[in-house]
């Protein structure tokens, strides 16, 4: 579904994606595990289309998408999860919704877009009681919730999701990973997963890359990664 | 058609090359940083692993070669620390230094793959039983075989290197249906069954995996009709894993390589120029998921090409041609390995002097003979028949003892053995 190949990123000068390969099958969750600084989010942020300066090339289905505008990546159906949520907090929670859809947003379609909202919130049924909330105001959790369901609004059929785990409680950590399994088993989404809680996120994935400054170093199933001892004491936190 | 991993086995042919230039990608970034040779290496020809952008960048790298592998003995090639190692194989160490190859879990788990893969293409499955006659222990026949049979979950009887009538005796007790060993072990099983008076309609043997030395079609042949089973080669050599590196299928018309963990090339072995498709040369093979003994661009000294034509068995991997011949000057007598250089050893010990010799190798029924001819000059033998009686037992008895092999010594006079260009004196009658 998508395929990068040699992908190079740059800061101004400083090169921080060197020479990226992976791919991603329709249907698979794939977690990209990597230290702070490693090139996890500016990867995420490359096949998005936020990173100005890239070589190399990005396909998605047949699409090659990489010197594409975030726009025109969104409508072909890759949404990403931004770090920090990147919510709108003076926005009530249904405007920030409704924003996630801007690129299908016509007047027309306004009503059906409504009707997609009802069924996001089957998914996140904290969110539902907060209609009204602004963002601002929700707990870490909610505001995560609300960043996916944002993000799902444009019915992507790759979500990119950077560290969501981050700030948030162990418990509302495991019900947004059962949400993604949910997601993926319902939806049969795909989802390419960057976290530095690799334990949990291997365990919900099917593949994994290991990214260490700016190269993959390893790659493997689920099992192949949980196995190797390196990946065991450098993201796994145990021996 | 029986193929063990439809995934990786079948994969479309772009997609498989992504998954080879990735696993390349993340090998090199490796052993740049783990392995100090390939380290020193890249710095000496500033090469950058960030440049390998396509597959056919790794021409970019320098070759490795078995010498490199000697150098760093033990350890120095190991790209991890040992205690993520959890096995050792080692090759015979022919001509001189053994090498020492390292396993992480990992490395096991994809090598049990491996020769699951060649098992399975050979019609091993779990109702099978299969005798497993190659040498267990640091050679990597008997147990890479072992676990490829167990996890396809055929039930296995580690024969190892049981003596003739018993493993026959297992054979036909046991009823077991495959056995894999090296085919001049097939051969000598035949002989002894013949001795023996066990017949082939007594044994329940419906297929054979033969691999670890070369053989060819006409011995198939011999080997599936006295026997009455199919037979099939594969091919492995303990620096990149041991078997499973390439294996044939149901066609038996070339050895299909396992590309998603290895990168085969094919190059002139003079110059080191790439070859292209079908054209003959040595075999360089990359290892793309190997953790603890990872090569780039290994040299394995074995001739062979690589075909690139679909095959009917579904299978995408390409196929490379069976192997008669080595670069080197390395000859394998009865699954024994052997260099000229060692029969030089023993003839100047035995004699005093630097020999002029050559050695004949020809097959009689299915068995290797070998015959040294050696030039004794009049200056220090005064036709004593004696003398010459002694210099061949002593000749017979070095070689058997080094090299375990039991040679024909044939002392003649002096200038009959032709100089060639060419070091290497051996006549190779075998496979003409």
């Amino acid at each position: 579904m998508l395929t990068i190949r040699s992908l190079r990123s740059y800061y101004e000068s400083i090169c921080a994606l060197k020479a990226v390969s992976l791919h991603i099958q329709k249907g698979e969750i794939v977690t990209l595990i990597g230290a702070n600084g490693s090139g996890k989010s500016t990867l995420l942020n490359s096949i998005a289309g936020l990173m100005p300066k890239t070589k190399g090339t990005i396909q998605f289905e047949d699409t090659e998408i990489t010197n594409l505008s975030s726009s025109a990546i969104v409508k072909l159906g890759i949404a990403l999860v931004p770090e920090g949520r990147q919510l709108f907090f003076p926005m009530n929670v249904m405007d920030n919704l409704i924003l996630g859809t801007y690129p299908f947003y016509t007047f027309r379609n306004k009503k059906n877009l409504y009707n997609k909202i009802d069924r996001i919130f089957d998914l996140f049924p904290a969110l539902v009681d907060r209609k009204k909330q602004l963002a601002g105001t929700l707990s870490g959790g909610e505001q995560q919730m609300l960043s996916i369901a944002r993000a799902l609004m444009s019915e992507p059929k790759l979500l990119l999701m950077d560290e969501p785990s981050v700030g948030l409680a162990p418990k509302i950590v495991e019900s947004i990973f059962q949400t993604l399994i949910l997601l993926q088993k319902q939806t049969g989404l795909t989802i390419f997963l960057v976290e530095q809680n690799a334990k949990l996120a291997l365990n919900i994935s099917q593949r994994g890359y290991v990214i260490e400054t700016g190269q993959i170093i390893l790659s493997g199933e689920k099992e192949e990664l949980m196995n190797n001892k390196e990946v065991i004491r450098a993201y796994l936190g145990k021996e | 058609m029986p193929v063990w991993n439809e995934k990786y086995e079948t994969m479309k042919r772009d997609e498989l090359e992504q998954v080879q230039l990735e696993r390349l990608q993340q090998t090199l970034n490796r052993v740049y940083r783990r392995v100090s040779y390939y380290q020193n290496l890249f710095n000496k020809i500033s090469f950058d692993p960030d440049t390998i952008s396509t597959l056919g960048d790794l021409k970019k790298i320098p070759y490795t070669s078995k010498d490199t592998l000697r150098l760093a003995y033990p350890y120095d090639m190991f790209a991890v620390p040992l205690r993520e190692v959890v096995r050792m194989q080692s090759t015979s160490g022919t001509t001189g230094q053994p090498l020492i190859v390292g396993y992480t879990k990992n490395d096991i788990e994809h090598w049990t793959e491996l020769t699951a893969r060649v098992l399975y293409a050979g019609g091993v499955t779990k109702d099978d039983i299969i005798q497993i006659c190659f040498p267990y222990g640091l050679f990597t026949g008997g147990i890479g075989f072992h676990y490829g049979a167990e996890k396809i979950g055929a039930s296995v009887i580690p024969g190892s290197e049981a003596d003739m009538e018993n493993q026959i005796i297992i054979m036909r007790d046991y009823r077991t249906t495959a056995f894999a060993c090296a085919p001049t072990y097939a051969a000598q099983l035949f002989e002894v069954m013949n001795e023996k008076g066990i017949t082939p309609a007594e044994l329940s043997l419906s297929k054979g995996l033969f691999g670890a030395e070369p053989w060819n079609e006409s011995f198939r042949k011999e080997i599936e009709e006295k026997l009455s089973i199919s037979v099939t080669d594969n091919y492995g050599l303990t620096e990149i894993i041991g078997p499973g590196v390439s294996f044939e299928c149901d066609h038996k018309n070339g050895l299909h390589i396992s590309e998603d963990h290895f990168i085969p090339e094919i190059i002139d072995p003079d110059t080191g120029s790439v070859l292209g498709p079908g054209e003959k040369g040595e075999l360089v093979l990359t290892t793309i998921t190997k953790e603890a003994y990872p090569l780039i661009r290994y040299r394995t000294g074995d001739l062979t090409c690589l075909y690139y034509e679909p095959c009917t068995c579904g299978r995408t991997l390409i196929k490379m041609g069976k192997i008669f011949e080595r670069i080197d000057d390395m000859i394998i007598l009865n699954g024994q390995n052997m260099f000229p250089s060692q029969f030089e050893q023993i003839l100047t010990e035995a004699i005093g002097t630097a020999p002029k010799f050559q050695l004949v190798i020809d097959k009689k029924e299915t068995l290797d003979e070998l015959e040294i001819q050696v030039e004794i000059s009049g200056d220090f033998f005064f036709d004593e028949m004696k003398k010459l009686a002694e210099l061949e037992i002593t000749i017979i008895k070095e070689v058997k003892e080094r090299l375990d092999f039991i040679p024909k010594v044939k002392l003649v006079e002096p200038r009959t053995i032709k100089r060639g260009m060419k070091k290497a004196k051996v006549i190779d009658k075998r496979y003409k």
